[in-house]
């Protein structure tokens, strides 16, 4: 590991399906040896509001359910407002973001009291804020797969293929057979393995 | 087979911490459970629930925690053990039986998990339910993470039974729902067969010397805690500082330490017994540094406690420095974090520390400030709350008498907001919004002249709905009821509640209706459902009109969550843009601008309303709002 704690960020809008990507990258580091420690927000976020997993990975110690300001190594945001948002508080001049690029518009921009930021706009200033941006169109490879829901799994894809994380691809596609019905397993594999060759 | 029924010692599953209370419960034989959802303690129940058949024990969500509690007792009593497990509103809505059940003692284990709520995440308060240990005069343990409180669950069970008394467990947010590496214990036979001695008489007389054998149990428990592998020191023996911490602050203060690189000048205790406190433990430690910090959430429970006990042995501990919620060193709202933890030791050990790169924070905050729109919470698409309350918005405005609408808590308490409208005027406990209706129905004999509502779901009805219903129609107040039946209690996650028909093991069992209830106390019934725009809008509206004691009106539809686990709506959503004009409708932008349904997007360039096909469910409100139809609904038959 490049550092021990590593210290990940998976974000999103309730109803993405960011705590089931966390929960399977988790099992499989457990699996691996590791201590994770998996810090969720849910209750009223799932009402569309913004869902965080801090993900918190170390062969020493325990950690807490929260990382320390400044302190993430990757941040992997499953909607792209939601990437920027964390960056201020968690990220760092070394930070690898890996962003969806498809909007969730919150309730304030449907109704027009507020502004969606363009797109191109919004994708060089979350470059600038990076060592590294993937900028990823999950949600539309979900799509062409038959279902948006799985841009979760297309985003673990990309987030193993950085080969950052101490667990391999082989790890997760075991992982997603015991959180997926049969009839699943086949189109998450494929949108998993979509996510992984994104990044080579 | 669940993996929380795993028998494979030695294996790290990785679980969240209520998942981990309720294998601690299992792993301590546990015959009888009974709880409410309330998150962050919902999961607890949910689990143990879900492998009750398998391991042959009994489960049920109860009506609300005082029951919850109540039945758990009588299995105590008959010598099985029994837990109960709540968020801390419950345990106040327990707490009038738990004072009286101290003095009357138990038999079989009874465990109280309470999760609190640092920050009210999804709560209505900050409350600390630690106080109420003192309160209630029973012990009270912390765990630190999901490992612990499995630990902690099944050493729980063991203490109730050694001294007679229910203990309680504080989990908060972070430890409930955080997930964490835990082994699990071979599972024990189960062998527990229930009888009660009738002559063994289970009450709280004599008062006084009843109490008398109170004390005797917490003092047995105190001696059991000095001892406990549950608190433990690690750094320094002659540290500057000493940080003594329960909960998450343990692992905080162990992140900060290390992070500082200060283990030869801080000391750490950590307190997993947190009431009743461990004296000698904590005069052992204070002997050890000048300097105390006091870490935990919520309320300074450890914090004046362990002033107590300082102040009783002042004369051989000296002068000490205390730090903490008083001082002003740890916030006095709001969760704990690491960064707290670093500004605290940094501020009193006068040392600097710069681990965020300031430079880049700032340049994030400045780019961030401008391109992140906040994102309000809001109802879900195709949830049947958002029409109600565009329903009772337009009969209230319609009615033009200056109308409102007394809230209660589900997640129709979101109508304070602007995806409810803004229509709901008040939320406090579980059913206060049906007791306030029922005193601002009498106000009009004092010259008041406001027609009322009161929105209450249909678990908060069996919750704490019906006391204040039948006040209200034998004292004859006049408001209108809406229950807002969404067939679930939806915020926590979907949990049967007596109106659905199923029980806590997903088997059928006697549906009791609302409208029987209603009915039966007196209070006149009509069914709409919400997203019969038309025919609700004006339903509420007649009745608001009609002031003659308690009207009830129950808004009928399935939660869209539930809806779609059940195939979905019928509709696929088209705007056809020709008829849609936008800004020169005239209508005010309904469908977006008013609606705020999630499922619309208000495309800027071509001045018209598009749908976000990956939100839009397909419900097809929005087509029976717009005033030039320019939404067309196609039947599709859905299978989400």
């Amino acid at each position: 590991m490049i550092s021990d704690p590593l210290n990940l960020i998976i974000t999103g809008v309730g109803g993405q399906g960011n705590v089931l990507a966390s929960q399977i990258l988790g099992k499989a580091l457990v699996k691996s040896g590791y201590l994770i420690t998996v810090g969720e927000t849910y209750g009223l976020s799932q009402r569309g509001g913004a869902v965080l997993s801090h993900i918190r990975i170390s062969k020493k110690e325990k950690l807490g359910p929260l990382m320390p300001k400044g302190l993430a190594h990757i941040v992997a945001g499953l909607e792209p407002v939601e990437t920027l948002r964390i960056l201020p508080e968690y990220g760092n001049p070394n930070v690898i973001v890996i962003t969806n690029s498809r909007p969730v518009h919150p309730l304030g921009v449907i109704a027009g009291e507020l502004e969606y930021p363009d797109l191109d706009v919004l994708k060089k200033s979350i470059q600038d804020l990076s060592s590294k941006l993937y900028w990823i169109e999950a949600t539309s490879i979900a799509m062409e797969l038959g279902n948006p829901i799985m841009a979760n799994i297309v985003m673990l894809g990309a987030i193993i293929g950085t080969k950052i994380l101490p667990v391999s691809s082989d790890d997760i596609l075991q992982e997603i057979k015991e959180n997926f019905p049969q009839n699943k397993w086949e189109v998450n594999e494929k949108a998993f393995i979509h996510g992984f060759n994104l990044i080579l | 087979m669940k993996p929380i029924v795993l028998n494979q010692p030695d294996t790290s599953y990785l679980v969240i911490g209520n998942e981990a209370i309720a294998r601690g419960a299992i792993e301590a034989g546990v015959d009888f459970c009974a709880a409410y959802p309330g998150n962050p303690s919902s999961e607890i129940m949910e689990t143990l629930a879900s492998v009750s058949k398998d391991l042959n024990f009994y489960a049920e969500w109860s009506v609300n925690e005082k029951v919850a509690l109540e039945a758990a007792t009588a299995a105590s009593f008959a010598g099985l053990r029994a837990i109960t497990s709540m968020k801390q509103n419950g345990v106040n809505v327990v707490s009038d039986f738990l004072t009286n059940l101290t003095l009357s003692g138990t038999k079989g284990g009874l465990v109280l998990v309470t999760c609190d709520d640092p920050g009210g995440i999804s709560s209505t308060n900050e409350e600390d339910a630690r106080p109420f240990s003192k309160l209630a005069e029973v012990p009270m343990l912390e765990p630190s993470n999901p490992q612990e409180a499995l630990d902690m669950t099944t050493f729980a069970f063991d203490l109730s039974e050694e001294i007679g008394s229910l203990c309680i467990m504080r989990s908060t947010s972070r430890i409930s729902h955080s997930r964490g590496n835990v082994v699990f214990s071979p599972l024990p036979e189960r062998k527990r067969i229930p009888s009660i001695d009738p002559s063994n008489l289970r009450n709280t007389f004599p008062v006084a010397l009843k109490h008398q054998t109170v004390i005797e149990k917490l003092e047995t428990a105190k001696k059991i805690f000095e001892t406990s592998k549950f608190n433990s020191y690690t750094g320094s023996e002659n540290p500057e500082l000493l940080i003594i911490t329960c909960g998450t602050g343990y692992l905080y203060s162990r992140e900060a330490i290390n992070l500082l690189g200060l283990w030869d000048k801080i000391g750490l205790l950590k307190l997993g017994t947190t009431w009743p406190l461990p004296e000698n433990l904590i005069n052992v430690n204070l002997t050890k540094s000048n300097n105390i910090l006091i870490v935990e959430e919520v309320q300074p429970f450890l914090e004046d406690n362990i002033k107590s006990i300082y102040a009783q042995n002042a004369i051989n501990l000296g002068l000490k420095s205390f730090f903490g919620k008083s001082s002003g060193h740890i916030p006095k709202i709001g969760e704990l974090n690491p960064d707290i933890l670093l500004n605290a030791i940094s501020k009193i050990l006068n040392i600097k520390y710069q681990f965020q790169d300031k430079e880049y924070s700032d340049k994030a905050k400045n780019t961030a400030s401008n391109l992140t729109p906040p994102r309000e919470l809001g109802f879900c698409p195709g949830c049947p709350h958002r029409a109600s309350f565009f329903n009772i918005k337009n009969a209230l405005k319609f009615d033009a008498r200056n109308g409102f609408v007394s809230g209660d808590i589900g997640c129709y308490t979101m109508a304070i907001w602007p995806t409810g409208f803004k229509q709901v005027n008040s939320v406090h406990a579980m059913g206060s919004g049906v007791g306030l209706a029922s005193g601002y129905g009498k106000l009009h004999e004092l010259g008041f002249n406001q027609p009322i509502i009161s929105v209450v779901g249909d678990s908060t009805f069996f919750h704490a709905g019906l006391p204040p219903l039948i006040n209200a129609v034998y004292n004859k107040s006049n408001f209108l009821l809406i229950v807002l039946d969404n067939s679930a209690t939806a915020m926590t996650g979907f949990q049967p509640h007596p109106g659905t028909g199923i029980n806590a093991k997903g088997e059928p069992t006697n549906k009791i209706n609302i409208e029987d209830v209603c009915n039966a106390v007196g209070a006149k019934v009509e069914i709409v459902d919400p997203f019969d725009i038309d025919n609700a809008s004006k339903s509420i509206y007649r009745l608001l009109q009609n002031e003659n004691g308690v009207r009830v009106i129950i808004m009928r539809r399935k939660c869209a969550l539930v809806q779609r686990k059940e195939g979905g709506f019928p509709y696929k959503v088209e705007i056809d843009s020709d008829k849609c004009i936008g800004e020169e409708c005239g209508c005010n932008r309904y469908c977006t601008r008013v609606f705020r349904c999630p499922g619309l997007i208000w495309d800027k360039v071509s001045g018209k309303t598009k749908i976000d096909t990956v939100i839009c469910v397909g419900c097809g409100v929005c087509a029976k709002i717009c005033p030039k139809n320019a939404i067309i609904l196609k039947e599709v038959k859905r299978n989400d």
